[in-house]
């Protein structure tokens, strides 16, 4: 079926793009630290501790973002079976553990000093923990699993119920922290976020958002490449 | 229906059969919850926690241990002379397949439940009699949602290399917002607090059931046909 069909661009290009992308948003990133550094003026109450926030955030958007698109892949890969569908989702997950790294080690460096701990069990922290717990299972799923359809289908079923589950996880550490209320404020108070933050946030979130799509952009393509070594390997 | 739900019924049956044919799995199961139990009762320091504080957690992570190690078994035993393939071939549809398995499932889960809560009350001295009808409920309320989600993985694992291990990978974060709920439930429970105080709780876990039983039910045939 879809197995015949010949890309219509090859994976080396497509893997040019990813890193022309990557590169782009590396650049990016480094103008987002001179900005958070030398254009946001200091937060009055945390100081420098909260400079940490222009990437924290950022991340954890590209984080989610790379958790949602997993899901909507694996479900659309069951309706169409197109292995585009699947290597996308493998792709997004993996680039989604590297951003979820990020943001589970900024946010205990920025706690420590501002909340006084590293971690504490608060709903959205949890939350944040789980999804990556879910893309390392649906990583170690597909490097378990041999056949390439087997794994396509199987990875694509953790996909659907891993995006499913997140609302009931977030709900029921809702529902535990506030039952147990903890001393401690969640954010920041933001309604009078200064212009120069505000904007900082913003280009840091394209930026992190351009680094996303690079990164699979290039996984994708390796992965193509991977793929087409692999016929290759097994017709010869 | 009536011969959707005779299918489901005589898969179930047929797994149950196997299973009490053998006991090696069921036993071995109990062993296993029996032995949490006790460890359990050793990583506490009593003079610090009382039995009764840590009784609910106690409970539910020595049942979500147990149904795991329960669970693998479901996909295995047909594993051993390519059992699934003649089940494929039979004309059962695959949700009533999926149902089937379930139901063995909540069957055997519900068997190694039913048997460490005595020997719970026994080493922790914590009388579960005045409200046992309360925690069995919520026990299977629970239980339902966990073990659907786990009877699909453990259909994939089977599959897998490594499989004892993959299905706790993937399953664990499954089993958190039912742990969650049922060890509220439960210690509110034994509290003696009223029923307000856990509706929520409740809602939440008979939503979970719903949501993923018609899940793994739908999803179940994109794991086993090819």
């Amino acid at each position: 079926m879809s197995q015949a069909r010949i890309p219509s661009v090859g994976p080396a290009r497509i893997v040019r793009r990813g890193l022309i992308m990557s590169v782009v948003g590396l650049v990016g990133l480094a103008a987002v630290y001179v900005l958070a550094l030398g254009y946001t003026p200091v937060e009055a109450r945390q100081g420098l501790a909260q400079k940490i926030f222009y990437l924290h955030v950022p991340s954890a958007w590209s984080a989610l973002l790379a958790f949602s698109l997993v899901g909507i892949a694996s479900a659309l890969y069951l309706w169409l079976h197109d292995q585009r569908l699947d290597r996308f989702a493998a792709a997004s997950a993996e680039v989604g553990v590297a951003f979820s790294l990020v943001m589970l080690t900024t946010g205990p460096i920025w706690a420590k000093p501002i909340w006084g701990t590293w971690w504490t069990w608060d709903a959205r922290l949890t939350l944040t923990l789980f999804l990556f717990f879910l893309f390392i299972g649906y990583l170690a799923l597909r490097a378990a699993v041999h056949d390439r359809a087997e794994r396509a289908r199987f990875s694509a079923v953790v996909g659907i119920l891993g995006m499913l589950l997140v609302p009931f996880i977030h709900l029921s550490v809702y529902l535990f922290r506030t039952l147990h209320p903890q001393p401690i404020v969640l954010k920041p108070s933001e309604p009078s976020l200064p212009p120069e933050m505000l904007r900082t946030l913003l280009v840091a979130t394209v930026v992190f958002t351009l680094l996303y799509l690079g990164l699979v952009t290039t996984r994708y393509g390796l992965a193509l490449a991977d793929d087409a070594r692999e016929e290759a390997h097994d017709s010869a | 229906m009536a011969r959707a739900i005779r299918l489901v019924l005589a898969v179930a049956a047929k797994d149950i059969r196997a299973e009490l044919r053998s006991r090696t799995a069921l036993l071995s199961a109990l062993v296993f919850a029996a032995l949490v139990l006790v460890v359990f009762n050793f990583a506490r320091d009593p003079t610090a926690l009382a039995a009764a504080t840590l009784a609910p957690s106690v409970l539910w992570v020595t049942f979500a241990l147990a149904a795991m190690v329960a669970m693998n078994r479901a996909f295995t035993v047909e594993r051993e002379n390519s059992a699934l393939d003649g089940l494929l071939l039979a004309p059962v549809s695959r949700e009533a397949l999926f149902l089937g398995k379930l139901l063995a499932n909540l069957a055997f889960v519900g068997t190694v439940e039913l048997v460490t809560l005595p020997l719970f009350t026994l080493f922790f001295n914590v009388s579960l009699w005045p409200h046992l009808p309360g925690i069995l409920g919520v026990t299977a309320l629970a239980t339902i949602g966990f073990v659907a989600v786990g009877t699909i993985f453990s259909a994939m694992a089977v599959r897998t290399r490594f499989a004892e291990l993959m299905l706790p990978v993937l399953l664990l974060p499954f089993m958190v917002p039912p742990l969650i709920g049922a060890v509220q439930v439960t210690s509110r429970l034994l509290a003696d607090r009223p029923l307000s105080e856990m509706w929520g709780w409740l809602r939440l876990l008979a939503l979970y059931d719903i949501v993923f039983v018609t899940l793994c039910t739908l999803a179940f045939s994109a794991v086993v046909d090819e």
